[in-house]
């Protein structure tokens, strides 16, 4: 029923996914990756699961996005391979 | 040898991919999941714990052990985090800024202190002039932002959210702080001594209630049996004590949120970071 907006999140879920361990400015990366957070908890909320959606959103896009940057800061930006 | 880690994950996706196959589709009532425990879940949750949000009822009373133990998890990533990066070196030098003229001092001797305030400010390596726009947006928003975190929690028996998503935004709204102004200005509002009690007070709140539990004569976190030093009606003890549980496992994870945070960006030291 909803498959046109699962087809185009899933589509954003791979890209990100792709391009989170394909790019090389670990800066990008976390940012990356609170995108796919984002994209998975659009998904959880087209099948119905809001608790866990909620949690995605505050957890996996929110505050895990910030760990990241924060590990980055502390690190050198660019990765070595 | 690109090559041969390439092949193996390319095998290992597929086997993945294959193997979603046997699983049951999403929705499907005949699968193993949906025929055992969720019927009387859906069935008799309302009535039995007078809970309209199935999945907090669930969470919080019929598998309230097992969030037990969650919060105890992120209770010990929480301490995992100040064991391995805390460092409680003093740093020798200090940067002091003269606010009225932007001379910067630097002290060789960690002895000599200047008085922050008006005329002093600390400064760090990484110190960038404070943005007027960010932080005036921001000083504005984190009242906001804590008083949500505080609805999530409080409302996490009728609406989706509950214990961990409302620590969470708390927390996130201690590391806007950081952010905005500078880390010692949240270091010094919240001390680190405080946010450790908190976060070791947010698991005993859980245990406490299921140990009053057991000593008024029920099972281990049994609400029902609150009802005797509790004088509200039966029907709703359920729901206050999981709303009890509930602000515990926020303020144990507000807590470790903002200590993971403060270790990981200061590497330990506490005072200079993002």
């Amino acid at each position: 029923m909803h498959w046109q907006i699962d087809l185009i999140v899933l589509t954003f879920v791979i890209f990100c996914a792709i391009a989170a361990i394909s790019v090389k400015d670990l800066l990008a990366t976390a940012i990356l990756f609170g995108a796919y957070s984002f994209m998975m908890c659009l998904l959880w909320a087209v099948m119905g699961a809001v608790d866990v959606a909620f949690t995605e959103a505050s957890v996996g896009a929110g505050v895990s996005t910030v760990f990241f940057v924060a590990a980055v800061f502390r690190t050198s930006r660019r990765t070595k391979d | 040898m690109r090559l041969i880690g390439f092949i193996i994950v390319c095998l290992t996706g597929a086997f993945l991919l294959y193997g979603t196959t046997e699983l049951p589709d999403w929705g499907d009532p005949q699968s193993p999941a949906s025929v055992h425990l969720s019927n009387h879940y859906i069935e008799r949750a309302m009535e039995e714990t007078q809970v309209p949000n199935l999945v907090t009822a669930v969470l919080a009373d019929y598998r309230g052990f097992d969030t037990m133990f969650e919060t105890a998890v992120i209770f010990c990533a929480g301490l995992a985090c100040f064991l391995l990066l805390r460092d409680f070196r003093k740093e020798k030098e200090r940067f002091y800024r003269h606010v009225p003229t932007g001379v910067i001092l630097h002290f060789k001797d960690s002895k000599k202190k200047l008085p922050i305030g008006k005329e002093f400010q600390h400064m760090d390596k990484q110190w960038v002039p404070y943005d007027i726009i960010i932080q005036s947006v921001c000083r504005i928003l984190i009242p906001f932002i804590q008083i949500y975190a505080l609805y999530v929690v409080g409302h996490g028996d009728f609406s989706p959210g509950g214990g961990f998503q409302g620590g969470v935004i708390f927390g996130s709204s201690l590391i806007l702080i950081a952010i905005a102004y500078d880390l010692k200005t949240l270091v010094t509002r919240i001390k680190e001594k405080v946010l450790g009690i908190f976060a070791a007070v947010g698991v005993l709140i859980y245990v406490g209630i299921g140990f009053i539990c057991m000593l008024l004569g029920g099972n281990f976190l049994d609400y029902s049996k609150l009802a005797k030093i509790i004088p509200v009606d039966p029907g709703h003890i359920r729901a206050l004590g999981m709303l009890g549980v509930e602000i515990g496992v926020g303020i144990a994870v507000m807590a470790v949120m903002a200590i993971i945070y403060i270790n990981i960006v200061s590497e330990g030291k506490h005072d200079e970071g993002l």
